[in-house]
């Protein structure tokens, strides 16, 4: 009879140095919680990652793990998944290594829906080199290669994702465990590209910089948290909403009570709506609460399954070389 | 063979060089291929070299829409696409003016007439006809006016065929008329035309009616004097089964045949489209029932980096590209030496630097192969010499690259990916197998263990119980696996990683000399597709008395252990490169040898003759 794994079967034996109070500690945690309450065997799971804190994760999981180059984790992970497609793949990224250098191989793994799963951990800052900003820094990101403040927009991960056609997009802060662990099942479950960006602290270079919806006091009115076929509501006691300004294609976060506005007024989760999901990605603090949870999911043809319909298709596996490269026209010298 | 009622008799050739040319649309790559065919079955020995043009599809009649097919065939052992042209079909005016600098004095040429008009004249940058044989413009060569343009819609007439379609058959009667010339036959061309247009019968019929109607102009009408027609005769070849081969195909099959050897069940090759290479991604894409799986990637890098994965999982990872494509997967050459993963990267080379030309030959990317990573990263570097030794030279990077846990550069070249060349075809079942095992056992398991007399590590692959580990790009302890930043580890990790290349030259075999003796005044060494005219020229040397040997270097990285001794034994060495000077430089910084570099950077390959006035320049002094 099989052992049950318990979460720290899934630690490795080498000592995490990560920063302390570092919010990929959590996250780590949260994946060991996972793969054991998915019963996850060890041996056929792989973690891939690039460069970046994020990127040491491998090292501290006791699966198979792969720890490449900056950027280029989804397409070496795309690679051992058309390799071994039995074979469980993570990807564990950054805001640098999956939306900077990476960003076209984020996108095209997403494109192309392969089977794995994409953890980004956003910090918006590079901490491994030391605190430069990242594409998804705000604006104005005093760092040491932007002394004046950085000037140039942020990218949406969320959007990025959705706009490249992933089908499984969605969003977890690195301390609220249980609601990480339920995000990453759901996106093990889903058959084909899934990706998950998590809100992470980097405690010595970017300390805080969610705290506009993470902190305590303003956690319930700042965030929404998504639920498939149920209303969009937040905020202390709920009484919060998201409708559609009335005659636009537009949000608007109103108080459901007052002004005429009832229930009916506040619009359903649809996971299975992209347009929505858009909407909902690019909400943010003060004017609105910060999407979190599945905001997309619908699955859609799978790469890696695609791939192997195709050689089937193409025939029965041939193992005679001889006559392979006797095809076509030959002639004979007697002698 | 039909005989005319009244045949004369035909002379003799022992080889013969012809280039047809003609605006890309004209069907000209066709036409040399089915020429080809016919060719090696008549039993000559032969060398082909397609010229493409630059463009997909520049205006009709311009001279950067020329395309060209040239062979080289004979009775005797045929090395190289031909120095100088002897025919030159030129089915229009563009066609003569970019190729008629390549043809002999006393070559002859066949030009259709109906093509030369102003407009296509003008097109042509001609500004009177150069067939108007009143003026010089080809004197010095024999001329035969036919108006192909009339003879083909003539002949075309009976199967209502559009203009459009009509004149496409031009080519046709060419070729059926240089069958004739050369006596070859024309059945293999009929099977060809009929299977190709299954679907339009009356387009086969037409384009036959031109084969034939071409062959009987031949046969039937007076040429001139001079032109009658010729026999090769056969050339005596080995005993076997051949067919026609170019780099690209051999390539591919040496792959699929590596990997069974190592009775590995899946290769993984990915690629991105960059010329000349996108030709081997597209062959392997073809190749699904062997168990290859390809995958187009989104760039470069991609394309090596999921190949890297693929090696990881346990499947052979292959990737091809061409100089600046290989330049872009240098970063993860390096990861795939530091994990001391099994890759084969097939580079055909061609003109740089940057975009460069990428429809021309060259062979500029050695020390790119060889040097071309930070910090010290060796890796194993083979060079094709001709179409069919690609074959064997991919199941030999297949063999390094498992056997050594290493990334294997394959060098090839555009000329090389195009050319082809008869193929005695081997039996696959007598090449030698190279069983590799992926690791099972976890006792005292590590993923750095090694083999002491390869130093290659284990292959532990996912999905295997009790090997589960954790590898990457950061230096790791040479006893555990571990990262690590130990100053000795280091050092003791770098010379393994060179050790272990260095290594491989104990499972290769010695250098050995191609033609002449191992010893004497002068040596010429050369790699890739100078074989053949380097072959060629000491050939002639030789037979005039001259004592020069031919040596032609396979394993670039490392080198056979005897190259060095083997060099001491002549006088001279000249290294004939399509470089400033690659080969030549290894040579004397690993050898300290006074190597001499015979240098052509144009794009084009060497011509046997210019090689030959090296070699004599070089005995005379």
């Amino acid at each position: 009879m099989a052992t049950v794994l318990q979460p720290k079967d899934y630690a490795s034996d080498q000592e995490v140095r990560w920063c302390p109070g570092c919010g990929d500690y959590a996250i780590l945690k949260a994946v060991h919680k996972t793969l054991a309450d998915l019963g996850a065997s060890r041996e056929k799971t792989v973690f891939v990652s690039g460069i970046g804190c994020s990127s040491r994760f491998p090292y501290y999981m006791s699966t198979y793990g792969f720890h490449t180059i900056h950027g280029r984790a989804p397409a070496i992970a795309t690679g051992i998944k058309l390799a071994n497609p039995e074979l469980d793949v993570w990807v564990v990224t950054g805001d640098g290594d999956g939306l900077s250098i990476g960003g076209n191989h984020t996108l095209h793994a997403l494109r192309r829906n392969v089977d794995i799963n994409i953890i980004l951990f956003n910090n918006e800052i590079y901490g491994l080199t030391k605190g430069q900003y990242s594409p998804t820094s705000r604006r104005g990101t005093r760092s040491p290669s932007t002394p004046q403040g950085s000037i140039d927009n942020p990218v949406s991960a969320c959007q990025f994702a959705l706009g490249a056609g992933a089908r499984f997009v969605a969003r977890a802060v690195d301390t609220a465990q249980p609601h990480l662990v339920q995000v990453l099942r759901r996106a093990h479950e889903h058959r084909g590209a899934s990706f998950v960006e998590v809100f992470q602290n980097c405690v010595v270079f970017n300390d805080g910089v969610f705290d506009n919806f993470t902190a305590k006091e303003v956690a319930p009115e700042a965030q929404l948290h998504l639920e498939h076929g149920l209303p969009l509501l937040f905020g202390k006691d709920r009484s919060r909403g998201l409708r559609l300004k009335p005659g636009r294609f537009e949000l608007e976060a109103v108080t459901v009570g007052p002004n005429g506005v009832s229930l009916d007024d506040i619009l359903v989760h649809d996971e299975r709506n992209r347009a929505l999901a858009m909407l909902l990605a690019g909400l943010e603090p003060p004017q609105f609460p910060v999407a979190l949870g599945v905001l997309y999911c619908d699955s859609g043809p799978c790469y890696d399954r695609d791939l192997y319909e195709q050689i089937q298709a193409a025939g029965p596996r041939r193992e005679d070389l001889n006559a392979l490269i006797r095809q076509g026209r030959t002639w004979s010298v007697a002698p | 063979m039909a005989t005319s009622a009244v045949s004369r008799p035909r002379e003799v050739r022992d080889s013969v060089v012809i280039r047809f040319a003609g605006d890309s649309g004209d069907g000209m790559q066709v036409t040399g291929a089915q020429f080809t065919v016919e060719t090696a079955l008549a039993g000559n020995d032969l060398t082909t070299f397609p010229d493409f043009p630059a463009e997909i599809r520049a205006p009709a009649g311009t001279t950067f829409g020329v395309s060209a097919f040239q062979i080289h065939f004979g009775a005797q052992e045929i090395l190289t696409p031909g120095d100088e042209v002897d025919v030159l079909v030129a089915m229009n005016p563009a066609a003569l003016k970019v190729n008629l600098g390549d043809l002999r004095a006393g070559g002859l040429i066949v030009a259709d007439t109906g093509a030369f008009t102003e407009r296509n004249l003008q097109k042509a940058g001609y500004s009177s006809d150069p067939l108007d044989l009143e003026g010089d413009a080809l004197a010095r060569y024999q001329v035969l006016k036919l108006d192909i343009t009339r003879h083909t819609l003539e002949a075309v007439k009976p199967f209502g065929l559009g203009q459009k379609d009509a004149l496409r058959c031009r080519n046709m009667w060419a070729l059926g008329l240089l069958l004739w010339m050369y006596g070859r036959d024309r059945q293999a061309t009929r099977e060809a035309i009929e299977k190709k247009f299954a679907r339009r019968p009356e387009i086969a019929q037409a384009n036959i009616a031109c084969l034939n109607a071409g062959h009987a102009f031949g046969e039937t009408a007076e040429l001139g004097s001079d032109i009658t027609g010729f026999a090769v005769p056969r050339a005596p070849v080995q005993p076997g089964t051949y067919r026609t081969i170019n780099g690209t195909d051999a390539i591919a099959f040496g792959l699929v045949t590596g990997v069974h050897k190592a009775g590995l069940g899946k290769l993984v090759f990915a690629g991105y489209p960059i010329t000349p290479a996108s030709a081997l991604l597209h062959a392997m894409a073809n190749l699904k029932q062997y168990g290859v799986v390809t995958f187009q990637a989104e760039d470069e890098i991609a394309a090596i980096c999921a190949v890297i994965g693929a090696s990881f999982a346990g499947a052979l990872g292959v990737t091809s590209s061409s100089g600046p494509g290989v330049a872009l997967k240098t970063e993860a050459l390096g990861l795939a030496i530091a994990a001391e993963l099994p890759l084969v990267l097939v580079n055909s080379q061609r003109a740089g630097p940057s975009t460069g030309m990428p429809t021309k030959t060259e062979q500029s990317d050695l020390f790119q192969a060889v040097y071309g990573r930070n910090s010290d990263a060796p890796l194993a570097v083979l060079a094709a010499a001709t179409p069919a030794d690609a074959f064997e030279c991919a199941v030999e990077a297949v063999r390094i690259a498992v056997t050594y846990m290493t990334p294997v550069i394959l060098l090839s070249d555009g000329f090389l990916a195009n050319a082809a060349e008869p193929w005695l075809l081997p039996d696959i079942e007598a090449i030698p197998a190279f069983p590799v095992r992926h690791h099972t056992d976890p006792q005292g398991f590590y993923p750095y263990m090694r083999d002491p007399k390869t130093l290659a590590r284990v292959w532990a692959v996912p999905g295997t119980p009790g090997l589960e580990h954790r590898i990457g790009g950061i230096e790791r302890s040479y006893e555990t696996g571990h990262i690590s930043y130990d100053p000795d580890n280091h050092q003791r990790m770098t010379d393994v990683r060179a050790a272990k290349v260095a290594g491989i030259a104990n499972s290769i075999p010695e250098q050995q000399v191609a033609h002449g003796p191992a010893r004497g005044r002068l040596a010429v060494v050369g790699w890739g597709s100078t074989y053949g005219p380097i072959h060629s020229a000491v050939r002639q040397a030789r037979e005039a008395g001259l004592e020069v040997s031919h040596i032609h270097v396979r394993w670039l990285n490392p080198f056979p252990g005897n190259l060095g001794e083997l060099l001491r034994q002549f006088d001279r060495v000249l290294v004939p490169e399509m470089n400033k000077g690659q080969l030549v430089t290894m040579l004397r910084s690993t050898y300290l040898v006074p190597a001499e570099g015979l240098n052509k950077v144009t794009g084009k390959p060497f011509k046997s003759a210019e090689i030959l006035e090296a070699i004599r320049a070089r005995m005379e002094g």
